[in-house]
């Protein structure tokens, strides 16, 4: 009897969805970046061990392709959402100042997006690409020696400061984006709310102040 | 001679004689019937919403631009129910009794008494439509007392009860829309009434969004179409409330009654200049704490704040010890003006009087001031950019609700066949004074409980009457009128807008047809309001084309009001008593009370259009009252 | 005060528009924003031209029926307060106002300010009710509701349906409007039975509508007149997401 065309909300959820597998991603990617900030030896040992251990197993290759789809459904969705709001907005307004009424971070969660999408591009190319597709030389152990490559990129300091910016961008959107999805997961009572305020600030701020502090301190070592 | 079909039987049991013998219509001949309702507030959007649901086909109309809109959404206090929750011994003939006297026994005992007989199942129906009452811890409904009346049967959402209600009728007139029941005609304004055979069969409508006349055929048509308090132009209603429906019907033959009966809101925030549009309301549960007074020495210009307690009169107190700051709405807007017109006025025009919340505050603490009022002191801040905390408000009675309407008998069908006139629109249950939180009653009880019995009962005879079209000779009349008088306002091409003649008419109104009358001033009215009309025919100008265009719309208004003015002096010339909010110098006692004249003029005056040129003629309708006595109101 | 107004006129629907500048003086501070365009009207009127439409009507802030973008916001700069209900006071002498119409590709232009809002109404009657028969019901007192409940569910159904969210949101959604009616009767015990039949088709109806999808922006909870909570959509959302697993 009811035709259901409605795809806004739905096309809301996988956003929401894909953002917080995301979410819980960089959690996982940055416990495993933490052995950076061994001491050097004990470090290269083990993160070579990590990175090899990664690549081998089924598990973790099916989550690298749940991984891969969540990133382009995530973007994907994002424009087609983005470009029916284009329709639905209609004419500009010859002076706004619409911008009083919300934070400058929900408003430009495409900007923000972009340059992460830019960043993990350049971020595939230099780790995953040489990783996975070149010759790299090993390590004692006979790993590949995927530690070098990090403290020699994150020598340059060009590449460190490309780093910070995108990390901040990325602080941006996670803040907003925890909320909105918990919002459209429907988490809507004032008691919940306040819970998600402070675990979504405390995740943020955790998160960003890891994947930041460790360019840095490779770079300053 | 005017038949106002009262059903025989015991006061109490009339309306179930009536419902018991009332005829019906076969559900499968319901679809071949076709209702009109002019207006989507309480009365219209719920009369249509239960037509529909009976089976009718209802074309439901509003000049809004939804029927949500509708001017019903203003009310703030409450609604009346005798339901006896508090147990504080009320019944339904007590709110009978309370309406009849608040009124001043100037309104049919019948009417009253179904009245508040319908009351209670309108809070159940509404509680099941989602209107969220205020509740109790428990969870039960809440109410509260409302002035006039010594018992708390008003219920309420917060200070937006008329919105709450209203927006329960216009979800169920929407889920009629839904079902094809309904078809809304949103931004029209019906301009004409199209009688056949004596009868309403449709109407003229105007498409404000492109200006096309539209015809709409029916077998019933009916108004439900507000107040006209707007006449006074500066007044509590909407901008676009008007009388151009009722006016129009009244000049197709329909009458006219008590149309001189128009509250005074004694709670109103001041005119503070020329190009002021509205007076807003500020809730009457206001007084219940506030204190109203003004400076015992004409022209006092000192600040409030710096006016000596001594040097400050509390004229309610004084004059009313008994219920003092609290006296009904007629005696208190009254004793105001009384007060201001004798010199004592405050504020910058010298129009307003102090309402005093200090005494309050110091007693109760600001917190539980603000508990009670805070959103009614940030409303007054917002308009006024004044802190009532620390300064006194300002206040000044305002043309609020019209009592007076289309005369309607018991099944409130108009004096033309087919035609009724539900809710403000009609004359029949406040008599000459309105009580608070009755009127939205009212409106619903008409829609939900009334019109639902009483238009089947009509239609039933209109089976087989043949269907009229709308290529009917009728219509085409019709629409030539309407259009000839918006080529007249098209071509008007003097120099005052539309606007002007609109101020002009309020002006006078609120000077000599308002709070209180003279003989010789409603006289000297009647002859401003016709050169008024003679001014209006020539120096009108109008701009814009015959498409939208808001300008023409409030000439037609503005035409209607000017009559209507007129016919409001006749009717308050002629009756030589004060009543209610009817008040007549010369009948007052020596301390400036109220004088009724029952043996002269106990009757509802029902008018009859004559045509331009002529007087309106004057029907009685004789009012017996058996179950009360007639009894002085008496507030001291 | 002189003021320097620039202000959209377009003749209708299918037409261009345009800014226009105006120059009004004598206006006061106690006056309210439409009683300065009734002023501006007059003095159109006396040079013979057509006024500027504008939609108003209760002047109170409560009906919704006005609503324009005032120098880039909806209903001006006062939060939480109706066009209406914006007085003169906000403004300074010299100062230069832009007043345009709200802006949506579901809110036609119908001439000047005026908009066509029809699309709300299309959201309602789609299934914003409760399917119970005008008339009878059974004694209001035999469902109790706690106090908190109906408080909460009153704070929703304050909307005022004006379209101000849509007019600031930057993605034109009606999210709040429809949220702030799926919350008012989802709360309800009465509104409870047919809690998913409606969010499914409300929501269904709002997309046809041409509404944007809400980005949790928070703009329309700042610039609502009444302040209706975007935790409204959050319960819109949490209904929906029960709607699809559940619904049979």
């Amino acid at each position: 009897m009811l035709t259901m065309k409605s795809t806004t909300l739905k096309n809301k959820l996988i956003i929401a969805f894909t953002g917080l597998f995301l979410c819980f991603f960089l959690v996982i990617h940055l416990l495993g970046n933490l052995q950076l900030f061994l001491p050097e030896d004990q470090a290269r040992e083990q993160f070579n061990w990590y990175s090899n251990a990664l690549s081998g197993n089924i598990l973790i290759k099916i989550i690298s392709w749940v991984l891969y789809l969540s990133l382009i459904g995530h973007a994907v969705y994002a424009l087609i959402i983005t470009t029916k709001n284009n329709t639905a907005n209609g004419k500009n307004y010859h002076y706004d100042k619409r911008n009083f009424s919300s934070a400058w971070n929900s408003r430009n969660m495409g900007i923000l997006g972009t340059i992460l999408l830019i960043f993990l591009i350049i971020h595939f190319k230099d780790f995953w690409y040489t990783y996975k597709f070149t010759n790299l030389p090993v390590d004692a152990a006979g790993h590949k020696d995927l530690y070098e490559v990090v403290v020699q990129s994150y020598s340059q300091l060009w590449y460190v400061i490309l780093y910070e910016i995108s990390f901040i961008a990325l602080g941006f959107h996670l803040l907003h984006g925890f909320f909105s999805a918990s919002r459209t997961l429907g988490l809507y009572h004032p008691k919940y709310v306040k819970a998600i305020k402070i675990f979504g600030w405390g995740y943020t701020l955790i998160i960003t102040a890891g994947f930041m502090a460790i360019p840095l301190y490779i770079h300053f070592k | 001679m005017l038949d106002s079909k009262i059903p025989e039987g015991l006061l109490a049991d009339k309306w179930n004689n009536y419902k018991a013998k009332a005829k019906l219509v076969n559900p499968a001949n319901r679809k071949k019937l076709h209702v009109i309702v002019v207006g989507t507030g309480l009365a219209g959007a719920s009369c249509a919403a239960s037509l529909a649901e009976q089976g009718y086909n209802v074309q439901s109309f509003c000049f809004q631009d939804s029927a949500r809109r509708a001017h019903s959404v203003a009310a703030q206090g409450g609604v009346n129910a005798a339901k006896n929750y508090k147990n504080d011994g009320d019944s339904i003939f007590r709110m009978f009794y309370d309406t009849i006297k608040g009124g001043d026994f100037r309104s049919r005992e019948a009417n009253v008494y179904r009245l508040a007989e319908c009351s209670a199942s309108l809070i159940d129906q509404s509680v099941a439509q989602g209107v969220p009452f205020a509740r109790e811890y428990g969870g039960y409904l809440n109410n509260r007392s409302f002035g006039g009346v010594q018992v708390s049967r008003t219920f309420y959402a917060r200070g937006q009860t008329g919105q709450q209600l209203l927006l329960g009728a216009y979800q169920s007139l929407l889920r009629q829309v839904n079902t094809g029941k309904v078809t809304m005609h949103t931004r029209h304004e019906m301009l004409e009434l199209v009688l056949v055979d004596g009868k309403a069969k449709g109407i003229i409508a105007r498409n404000l969004e492109t200006g096309a006349l539209e015809r709409h055929a029916a077998d019933v048509v009916v108004l439900a179409t507000g107040g006209y308090g707007k006449v006074y132009y500066l007044s509590t209603l909407a901008m676009g409330c008007n009388s151009s429906a009722i006016w129009r019907a009244h000049k197709k033959g329909a009458y006219m009654a008590g149309v001189s009966w128009i509250q005074f809101h004694p709670t109103c925030l001041p005119q503070h200049g020329e190009n002021q549009s509205k007076l807003t309301l500020m809730s009457e549960s206001l007084r219940n704490d506030g204190r109203i007074w003004v400076p015992k020495k004409v022209g006092d210009d000192r600040k409030p704040n710096s006016i000596p307690e001594e040097e400050r009169d509390y004229y309610l107190e004084r004059r009313y010890p008994a219920f003092g700051n609290l006296a009904p709405r007629d005696i208190s807007s009254r004793a105001a003006k009384e007060r201001i017109d004798a010199g004592y006025g405050a504020g910058p025009m010298k129009n307003a009087v102090y309402l005093d919340f200090s005494d309050a505050i110091a007693a109760q603490g600001k917190k539980n001031i603000e508990a009670k009022y805070s959103n009614l002191f940030a409303m007054y801040e917002k308009i006024n950019g004044i802190d009532a905390y620390k300064e006194p408000m300002l206040i000044s009675p305002a043309a609020h609700f019209t009592m007076g309407g289309l005369w309607v008998d018991y099944e409130l069908m108009t004096t033309i066949p087919g035609l009724f006139a539900l809710g403000e629109a009609n004359f029949s249950d406040h008599g000459a004074n309105r009580l608070g939180a009755n009127s939205l009653l009212q409106a619903c009880v008409d829609g939900y409980y009334i019109a639902p019995y009483t238009i089947p009962n009509y239609l039933a005879g209109e089976l087989k009457t043949p269907k009229i079209s709308t290529d009917h000779p009728a219509f085409a009349e019709a629409e030539k009128s309407v259009r000839e008088q918006l080529n007249r306002f098209l071509e008007s091409k003097g120099t005052l807008s539309a606007d002007y003649f609109h101020k002009t008419i309020g002006r006078l109104l609120y000077e000599k047809c308002g709070l209180s009358r003279t003989k010789e001033n409603l006289k000297e009215a009647i002859l401003d309001i016709q050169s008024l009309k003679a001014s209006f025919e020539k120096d009108l100008l109008i701009t814009g084309d015959d498409t939208l265009n808001s300008e023409l719309e409030k000439a037609g208004r503005i035409a209607d009001y000017i009559e209507l003015a007129e016919l409001m002096c006749h009717d308050a010339l002629q009756r030589e008593e004060s009543c209610g909010a009817h008040f007549r110098e010369e009948y007052q006692t020596s301390d400036g009370e109220a004088v009724r004249n029952d043996s002269d003029f106990c009757y509802v005056s029902a008018w009859e259009w004559k045509g331009k040129k002529q007087s309106p003629k004057l029907h009685k309708e004789q009012l017996t009252f058996k179950s009360v006595e007639l009894a002085v109101r008496s507030y001291k | 005060m002189k003021l320097y107004l620039k202000i959209w006129r377009q003749l209708n629907t299918s037409s261009k528009g345009e800014m226009v500048d105006y120059e009004i003086d004598g206006v006061t501070e106690h006056m309210s924003f439409l009683e300065m365009l009734d002023l501006l009207n007059e003095s159109l009127v006396q040079l013979h031209e057509r006024v500027i439409e504008f939609d108003h009507d209760c002047r109170e802030g409560i009906c919704g029926q006005c609503g324009i973008m005032i120098n880039g916001r909806a209903h001006g700069p006062l939060k939480h307060t109706t066009t209406c209900q914006l007085h003169m006071r906000s403004f300074k002498d010299g100062d230069t106002i832009y007043i345009e119409p709200f802006r949506a590709t579901a809110f036609p232009v119908l001439r000047d300010l005026k908009i066509d809002r029809t699309a709300f109404d299309a959201i309602i009657a789609s299934g914003g009710y409760i399917g119970a028969s005008t008339g009878q019901a059974p004694e209001a007192n035999s469902i109790p509701i706690s106090y908190e409940t109906v408080e909460a569910s009153f704070d929703a159904a304050a909307c005022i349906g004006c379209g101000a969210c849509v007019a600031t949101c930057k993605n034109s959604s009606a999210a709040l409007f429809v949220g702030a009616k799926i919350t008012h009767l989802a709360l309800l015990p009465q509104g409870k039975i047919e809690a998913s039949k409606r969010v499914l088709t409300m929501v269904n109806q709002m997309d046809m509508e041409g509404f944007g999808s809400c980005t949790n922006t928070e703009a329309c909870e700042a610039e609502c007149p009444q302040g209706i909570s975007v935790l409204s959509i959050a319960k819109m959302n949490y209904e929906y997401n029960k709607a699809l697993i559940f619904k049979k």
